[in-house]
């Protein structure tokens, strides 16, 4: 198709002026691709359509809380309350400044300035790391409160909340059985977006070390652009999870 | 639009307009979702009945929609990359209405 086209018109790419068919500027373009441009949508088309995958995965978890929310939504109420919102609001402020300074790494690259793109690279790790250990300090509250799921699970805080000076309504026993389903949702769709964080954090220190060597300071931005995409499709999750496992009802009744 | 075949889309390629998202911009970026954060975190204090979870959806949806635009640059990309993601985010709607329909009618003339 290409080549017939080519003969009849002469600014098709086949015939194009050799000076400008000088289009592979850089080790990294690919010749299968008309243009760097070219490469770089595609890459940029590949990268969201693995996060597609990544929305409906997450967007399971998303609808068994929905589903789960309306049917036991008093006892989903009382253990969202167990939550610590400092410590959620906290994270959450870390992790879309982790995504501010990702997001001026891409920038530090496309200006190919080396030393920059270091260290915003190293800023966004540390702040994803800072964002793992609070997770770690609420994991570990959770369990000391016996408010993981399973054999040890207690629900003697929601059967009976005066004991434990907390103002919520008491649950009946069966209700406040649920409240194992609520935290086996906070514990699956926070660990899931914990996991998708380590993994995460392991592709830093992969990128950080190659940016170091210059490998993404001379036009060749593509690795940092789709990390950045990555990377922030991670905080979006995170941007739902907060409001919907933290701030069910916190209103005063 | 050029008038002749050019199938490989060489003569006016859409994705050949590369922009550069400004730090400015990012900054802007960062401090309105700091500030969508806060306003979340005191929406959840003030009792508005069913529109609680409504308002604590609609600021996630405003700051999720803020990331992908600018910090995901889909603002500056190709129909074909906008097409996606919208796609992306309609297949999950899809998933949602058809799963949910299901769940609200199964038990429908048993009461």
């Amino acid at each position: 198709m290409d080549n017939a086209t080519a003969t009849t018109h002469p600014h098709t790419h086949e015939t194009a002026v050799a000076a400008e068919h000088q289009h592979v500027a850089l080790p990294q373009h690919r010749h299968h691709f008309e243009t760097q441009e070219q490469q770089r949508e595609a890459g940029t088309f590949g990268m969201w359509l693995f996060l597609l995958t990544e929305i409906m995965f997450f967007g399971g978890l998303f609808f068994a809380y929905l589903l789960y929310r309306n049917w036991y939504y008093d006892a989903f109420v009382v253990s969202s309350n167990q939550l610590n919102i400092p410590l959620g609001a906290a994270n959450t402020a870390i992790l879309i400044t982790s995504g501010f300074f990702m997001a001026l790494g891409v920038w530090a690259a496309e200006v190919k300035k080396r030393g920059l793109l270091v260290i915003f690279l190293v800023l966004t790790t540390f702040f994803g790391v800072a964002f793992l250990g609070i997770k770690a300090v609420e994991y570990h509250e959770k369990w000391e409160k016996h408010h993981i799921p399973g054999a040890s699970f207690d629900v003697s805080q929601f059967v009976n909340p005066k004991a434990y000076g907390l103002k919520e309504q008491p649950l009946a026993p069966d209700m406040a059985q649920k409240t194992q389903v609520f935290f086996f949702l906070y514990f699956a769709m926070t660990g899931m977006h914990a996991l998708h964080m380590v993994i995460g954090v392991v592709l830093l220190f992969w990128l950080t070390w190659r940016a170091n060597r210059g490998e993404f300071s001379a036009g060749y931005v593509a690795p940092i652009e789709n990390f950045g995409l990555y990377w922030h499709f991670v905080d979006i999750v995170w941007l739902f999870l907060f409001p919907l496992l933290y701030l069910i009802n916190r209103h005063p009744v | 639009m050029s008038e002749f075949h050019d199938p490989s889309n060489v003569v006016n390629p859409e994705h050949a307009d590369h922009h550069i998202v400004t730090p400015v911009t990012y900054a802007i970026v960062f401090v309105t979702l700091l500030v969508g954060t806060a306003i979340t975190v005191a929406a959840a204090y003030v009792d508005l009945g069913i529109f609680n979870p409504i308002v604590a959806l609609a600021i996630a949806c405003t700051k999720a929609v803020i990331v992908i635009l600018f910090f995901m640059h889909v603002k500056y990309q190709s129909r074909l990359v906008k097409l996606t993601v919208a796609s992306g985010f309609f297949t999950f709607l899809v998933l949602i209405t058809m799963t949910l329909s299901d769940y609200i009618s199964r038990a429908w003339g048993l009461w």
